[in-house]
């Protein structure tokens, strides 16, 4: 009974924070809860090649790229094909799955820093294809990008109409996409797949001589993972109406990183709260230039600058003050605690001696 | 019901490392049901054999069977699947995972359960579920660990560490279970009830391959072995015959 009236607490308060937000603080804060809800999508997506699995990524937001055109280039005037979105979103997911592979296939037998290179290379490639692929035949728009892209249609049902409420209206999309990805997460993670990633990411010799198959698995991460960038990246393109290659570049990859890391890798609650703070972080320091008005009656630091600094500085000293993330998965806090432990006794530890 | 009484066979296998022969011309066969030691002194090319047994390397000449299937070339994955499962010279367990957790993850290439099961979390994935952790539960409790089942892998004593890899290789149902020095940095203690361990996994129908310096472990323990030196099987037989092969003194003490 108690569980199902924390349950409807947390639906009451989803539902209702978009007009509570609206009212007192304007749109544009709805429109920042918007994005951050991509983000927990892109960050869960993440999350399962990087938490899970245990391969460093530095170029996911290539699929986020990947799902973003689909859309643009199936639902606009640019090729003259306006398909609907329920079919979209699954192609564009599925391009990106595709894309996951790519990656992964020619990486499987890097890890760690080699693996962090050659994917942040790639990311780089999928940006720059976008931006020249205009000539000689116009596929991608080049820099100019896509634009007039269809909004999301529910039927007969614009999610941009009545104008001015689309904010509110996509808030409700993506936080059930949301929901969905977190549940996926979640089941995927509990089940023996993500038993064979965790044990991939733990020791990938021992994991292969006790049966796993190393090398699909690596690659469902990487197709699995892709295919939620994908998915964001579509639902991205129909609320923005416009994309371009300026939106994909390795600052949002290292931008979705610090969103699984500092949460607390692998853990699904602890990466949705990460997604959430950093990407509402940065906006609440906005009022850093208002507030030195207010204090000091003119502007002492230029504001921008400052903004980014503070940002930067959190992160260090969450990363310095909770190395597991602000919200570790109980096991992993366990393992720090530890790890701290035996380093207090001097006790060696096998695992150190051993490698 | 007459079972070939040959599990494992192993016919001219060579391997060499950069112009060094690690392995040549070894040759041996490995019965139903026998505990089959493999014995040399350091650099003799037991661990080369033992990584070719288990798929870590590829043989460069000759080949190997198990049950009459060609197993050479084979991945370390898909060896488990044929029923050959392995542990570690040097302990490799899924450290930051729990004991449970460690053995559940060898249920892994006897279980099905797709992406789609598992998100959708039907009547069949839930139910081989429960029995991935029933079977894991069993074997922590078959070796004796059942008390620290939620314990992280890391933070058990080394000699429960080596028991936990052993019910994690358990749990792929090997036919054939290698043991890479089982006994290393145990104390009498430990080694004696190792000693029970396998012969209670013996009796229970697994066939084991065991390469271990603790000789008079070996010779407690074992039905048959072979002596490898230099890269070449030198003796092979019954623990009390091989003994007392002047080649194999030879190999261990010298030549006077």
């Amino acid at each position: 009974m108690k569980r199902y009236l924390k349950l409807a607490a947390y639906a009451a308060l989803l539902l209702l924070l978009p007009f509570a937000t609206g009212l007192a603080l304007g749109k544009t804060w709805v429109r920042i809860l918007d994005f951050a809800l991509l983000y927990v999508m892109l960050a869960l997506g993440l999350n399962i090649v990087v938490g899970f699995a245990g391969l460093l990524d530095l170029g996911y937001v290539a699929f986020f790229a990947v799902g973003a055109y689909c859309y643009a280039l199936l639902a606009s005037p640019h090729f003259g094909l306006h398909l609907p979105f329920w079919m979209i979103l699954p192609i564009g997911a599925f391009s990106a799955g595709i894309f996951g592979m790519l990656l992964g296939a020619p990486t499987l037998r890097l890890r760690g820093d080699y693996l962090a290179i050659v994917t942040l290379g790639f990311g780089e490639i999928i940006r720059i294809f976008l931006n020249n692929l205009d000539t000689p035949y116009n596929i991608t728009g080049g820099p100019q990008g896509i634009d007039l892209i269809d909004p999301v249609r529910l039927g007969p049902v614009s999610l941009n109409q009545p104008p001015g409420h689309a904010v509110y209206s996509y808030y409700f999309l993506f936080l059930l996409f949301a929901l969905a990805t977190a549940f996926v997460s979640t089941r995927l993670q509990h089940s023996r797949i993500g038993r064979a990633w965790a044990a991939i990411r733990e020791d990938e010799i021992a994991a292969e001589a006790m049966g796993i198959d190393t090398r699909n698995l690596k690659l469902l991460a990487f197709a699995m993972g892709a295919s939620f960038g994908g998915l964001s990246g579509g639902l991205f393109a129909g609320f923005e109406g416009f994309v371009s290659p300026e939106s994909f570049t390795l600052t949002e990859s290292i931008m979705i990183l610090s969103m699984v890391v500092l949460g607390g890798m692998g853990h699904i609650r602890g990466v949705v709260f990460g997604a959430l703070l950093l990407s509402i972080l940065p906006e609440a320091l906005r009022y850093v230039g208002p507030l030195e008005q207010s204090l000091f009656g003119k502007i002492v630091i230029d504001p921008s600058g400052l903004r980014m600094l503070l940002f930067g500085l959190s992160l260090i000293l969450v990363m310095l003050l909770r190395p597991a993330g602000l919200w570790p998965s109980p096991a992993r806090k366990r393992e720090l605690l530890a790890h701290g432990e035996t380093a207090k006794h001097e006790n060696t530890n096998i695992y150190d001696a051993g490698r | 019901m007459t079972q070939d009484a040959k599990l494992l066979e192993v016919h001219d296998i060579g391997r060499t490392f950069g112009g060094l022969a690690a392995l040549s011309g070894v040759s041996l066969t490995i019965n139903r049901g026998e505990i089959y030691a493999l014995i040399g002194p350091n650099g003799a090319g037991k661990t080369t054999l033992f990584n070719i047994l288990t798929g870590i390397y590829k043989p460069d000449s000759g080949n190997f069977r198990l049950e009459g299937v060609e197993m050479a070339g084979k991945k370390p994955s898909e060896l488990a699947k044929f029923g050959i499962s392995r542990t570690f010279q040097n302990i490799r367990l899924f450290a930051n995972m729990s004991a449970i957790e460690n053995v559940m993850v060898g249920r892994h290439c006897r279980t099905s359960a797709s992406v789609l099961g598992a998100i959708l979390g039907n009547p069949r994935t839930r139910a081989e579920e429960r029995s991935i952790a029933e079977k894991a539960k069993h074997l922590l409790d078959y070796v004796g660990l059942s008390r620290h089942a939620h314990m992280l892998a890391r933070n058990l004593s080394y000699g429960d560490q080596r028991r936990l890899e052993i019910a994690r290789a358990l749990a792929t149902e090997p036919k054939l279970l290698a043991l890479d020095e089982p006994a290393a940095g145990m104390n009498p203690l430990e080694t004696d009830s190792l000693k029970r361990l396998l012969e209670t996994i013996r009796r229970d129908g697994v066939t084991l391959l065991l390469i271990e310096h603790d000789v008079k472990l070996v010779m407690g323990i074992c039905d048959r072995l072979a002596v490898l030196n230099f890269g070449k099987k030198i003796a092979e037989g019954e623990p009390s015959r091989v003994c007392s092969d002047p080649l194999v003194i030879e190999a261990y003490l010298g030549t006077s």
